[in-house]
């Protein structure tokens, strides 16, 4: 492996004292808070998550972690949110953890002083917002928009739909990108403005909430806005925020999804012996554990590197890749190992597949960052 | 944290660069093997013996081992230095690996004061070349089944059987020797002994095996009524699967304490990079090809990964869930992609993928048609792949033994 060593290809990785403190305390609290049937009830109910783990989160300070202290936070950074993001992962939790602290580094990044002063304390005391900036082309590339603001009467019109945005029903406000002369844009969109525009969508992870916001018609005040300078720089560091904790999040998928399956290959019998003695699926775990291990690495590595030009967007591109592919591989083996069980809604293979389809349909699958690596490598 | 002074790694660290950047050979007018095993001409082999002997006499292998036994006496992290420099400047591999990097370590931990004073100042300065005897020509993954007899007899051990693809063989002084001592003992485990067996001694003839690439380097070595002093059996009777085992995890990079220096030549993975700006595929440099660019990319990011493992194993925290398991995995994972990495080469090349070395329209030489076929030494040699994602599954993933 010495080889590796090399000054051309040495990949950093690191772990802050806070992060391993963080790596800890999000562990027993996610085990704690999102056993498997409390997942399973939640999918029962309208809003998807448990008001008091959202109220216990906001109280952990933990939507603090990336907002500085001037504006109500702890002034960590992003790398600070990948071991609960991990973890949220592994456990299937799901609140508006995600989208919030998205919506908030986005501010932060994108926002005038007075949006920042305004937003970033309601943020990090656990307010839930969203981001807006999925759409019906499919596309991953964030600038390509049709939904639109025109000006008109002093007053901000927005036209168009926009798609995949989750937990908006729990949001306070919405961040929204639209085309506004031509150049894309992002504008705050407060709950009450939303009344009577979203619709609940049917998406492929039970375990989720997302809705299409109808946005045709809507007038909003000109400060609303962020400034359109920044908007531009604001979307790529989206992408690269929110594929960076997709990616915790497919992580801890994928190893709580290797868990589960070793515990039945460990418990179920066929032909008098137990099913994991063979090696057709023993030797596919060690397959979907290795995968999963580089998978890990990568994560680890784009926390510590993130931010940084070039080096932290390829790594950021790297982790997304490769926690798709490890997450992906791993569930779908799940699902075939666990026989006709695992054909079930019961059996939770199935939660872990639709977790990871999901994650890799949110900014971008493997092949699209492959893609994105090639065009900063060659 | 550090328990040597930094300032003084600072200092060996760029006495090391300069020594190896004068004193690394490139003018070698006949082919170096790029691993250990690939050692198959006097020429070869002597040239190799002397540069680590060189090597040696300058501190720069077995930096960290005691100095008393012929060590530099120093901290780990001044081998680590010297070997990362080694690496980087694609120096010639160090010759006698199966004394430096299993032997060594395993006479450093476990073996007697006489046995460290007669053996590991050789090991380091390849006056004494060693060889490893566990593969039999009936047993190789089922190791545990080797049946090479060992009986005892007065002072002596008299020893009859065969072994098989012993790496450096006919060059060995010594071999490691896993022999059966006691055929009815409770399991097949408990019958076996450990040796260090001497090669130049009546009875013990080897004779040398081609590869699949046509070169040489190892052997099938036959023991027929060859006499050993009963002092070269290592611990006790019985105790050799156990010792075994220790060595196999130093060979397999699961435990440390080698004396340093590379043994083995990676091709750099970066290198593939300058290969597809220069094969040319449908008449186009092979980079230009999307298929081709999405498949380098995963190559590049596995590559990385590789890396960042072995730095992530490091680091507690990140490292615990499941105990051993990138200590474990490393063999399998870079093994494979190295092999991968060789073959996707091949497939850049067009037409010229039909060239070998030797010849002049061969791409680099043949550089990677050469590797693609080594590589199997790795994901055989030292436990194959399969026996490595059983050893994976089993005591990193706990499941059942098939
Ligand atoms: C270049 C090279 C150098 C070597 N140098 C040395 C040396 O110096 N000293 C030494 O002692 N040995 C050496 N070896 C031998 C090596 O350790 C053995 O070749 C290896 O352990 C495999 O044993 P085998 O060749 O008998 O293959 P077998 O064990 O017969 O294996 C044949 C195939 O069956 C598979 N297989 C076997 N058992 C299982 C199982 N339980 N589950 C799944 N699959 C299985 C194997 O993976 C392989 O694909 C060397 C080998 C090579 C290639």
């Amino acid at each position: 492996m010495s080889a590796l060593d090399n000054a051309r290809m040495a990949p950093r990785i690191g772990l802050s004292e806070e992060q391993a403190q963080l790596l800890d305390i999000a562990e027993s609290f996610c085990r704690d808070k999102s056993p498997v049937d409390k997942v399973r009830a939640l999918i029962e109910e309208e809003g998807g998550f448990d008001d008091a783990v959202w109220r216990e989160i906001a109280e952990l300070g933990w939507l603090g972690i990336g907002v500085p202290e001037n504006y109500g936070g702890i002034g960590l950074g992003m790398g600070e949110l990948v071991p609960l993001v991990e973890h949220m992962g592994r456990s299937l939790m799901n609140t508006p953890f995600v989208p919030t602290v998205l919506a908030a580094q986005a501010l932060l990044r994108g926002g005038s002083e007075a949006q920042k002063e305004e937003f970033l304390p309601k943020l990090a005391a656990g307010s839930a917002a969203s981001l807006a900036v999925c759409e019906d082309h499919a596309d991953w590339n964030l600038e390509n928009l049709t939904a639109a603001a025109t000006r008109r009467n002093g007053k901000l019109v927005l036209s168009g739909k926009k798609y995949l945005v989750l937990h908006a029903a729990a949001s306070d406000i919405v961040l929204a990108s639209v085309a506004l002369d031509g150049q894309a844009a992002l504008i705050i969109i407060p709950a009450d403005a939303l009344e009577g525009r979203m619709t609940r969508e049917k998406i492929i992870d039970d375990t989720q909430r997302a809705y299409a916001l109808d946005l045709d018609g809507m007038a909003l005040d000109e400060d609303h806005l962020l400034p359109m300078e920044m908007a531009a720089d604001t979307l790529a560091h989206i992408e690269q925020m929110a594929s960076l904790l997709l990616a915790a999040d497919m992580c801890g998928g994928a190893f709580a999804c290797i868990d589960y399956t070793l515990d039945y290959l460990k418990t179920r019998k066929q032909f008098g012996k137990l099913i994991g003695s063979y090696q057709s699926l023993k030797h596919t775990m060690v397959d979907a554990h290795q995968l999963y291990e580089k998978a890990r690495s990568h994560l680890y590595s784009a926390a510590h590197v993130f931010g940084e030009q070039g080096e932290g967007e390829m790594a950021v591109h790297m982790a997304k890749a490769e926690a798709g592919e490890a997450f992906s591989f791993a569930a779908d083996r799940a699902i075939q190992f666990h026989g006709g069980f695992g054909f079930t809604y019961d059996c939770d293979a199935q939660l872990y597949r639709r977790r990871a389809i999901m994650g890799c349909a949110l900014h971008g699958d493997t092949r699209y960052h492959r893609r994105k690596i090639a065009e900063l490598m060659f | 944290m550090a328990d040597f002074d930094q300032q003084e790694l600072t200092e060996f660290t760029e006495a090391a660069a300069a020594w190896f950047k004068e004193n690394t050979p490139h003018d070698v007018d006949f082919m170096l093997p790029l691993t250990f095993m690939e050692v198959g001409t006097d020429q070869q082999f002597n040239f190799l013996r002397d540069w680590q002997n060189k090597v040696y006499e300058a501190g720069y292998l077995g930096a960290h081992w005691p100095k008393e036994y012929g060590g530099g006496g120093r901290h780990r992290a001044f081998q680590d230095a010297a070997t990362k420099i080694m690496a980087q400047e694609r120096t010639p591999i160090m010759l006698n690996a199966i004394g430096l990097n299993w032997t060594g370590p395993l006479l450093i931990d476990r073996g007697s004061e006489d046995e460290k004073q007669k053996y590991i100042k050789g090991i380091l300065s390849a006056e004494t070349i060693w060889c490893q005897g566990f593969s039999e020509p009936e047993h190789g993954s089922d190791l545990g089944n080797a049946q090479t007899r060992a009986v005892k007899d007065g002072d002596e051990y008299i020893i009859n059987g065969s072994k098989i693809w012993t790496t450096q063989g006919n060059y060995a002084d010594y071999m490691i020797l896993l022999a059966r001592t006691n055929p009815d003992a409770e399991n097949k485990y408990k019958g076996l002994s450990f040796f260090l067996a001497p090669m130049k001694n009546s009875g013990v003839e080897t004779v040398p095996i081609k590869k699949l690439t046509g070169e040489y380097g190892f052997t099938q070595t036959f023991f027929t009524d060859a006499r050993i002093p009963a002092n070269c059996l290592m611990g006790n009777e019985g105790e050799g699967w156990l010792i075994a085992m220790q060595t196999l995890e130093y060979e397999r990079g699961a435990r440390s304490g080698q004396a340093g220096g590379h043994v083995m030549m990676m091709a750099d993975p970066t290198d593939i990079l300058g290969l597809a700006r220069e094969a040319k595929l449908n008449g186009r440099p092979a980079i230009e090809d999307p298929a081709v660019q999405e498949e380098l990319v995963a190559l590049m990011t596995e590559a990385r990964a590789l890396g960042l493992n072995s730095r992530r194993d490091k680091i507690q925290p990140l490292a615990q869930d499941r105990p051993m398991s990138l200590a474990l995995g490393s063999k399998l994972s870079s093994t494979d992609f190295y092999q991968r990495l060789n073959a996707f080469a091949i497939s850049l090349q067009g037409t010229r993928a039909a060239y070998y070395v030797g010849d002049d329209s061969a791409h680099d030489n043949g550089i990677w048609q050469r590797g693609y076929l080594n590589s199997f030494s790795a994901t055989i040699g030292g436990g194959t792949s399969q026996i490595q994602r059983n050893i994976i599954g089993e005591h990193v993933l706990g499941l059942p033994k098939s």
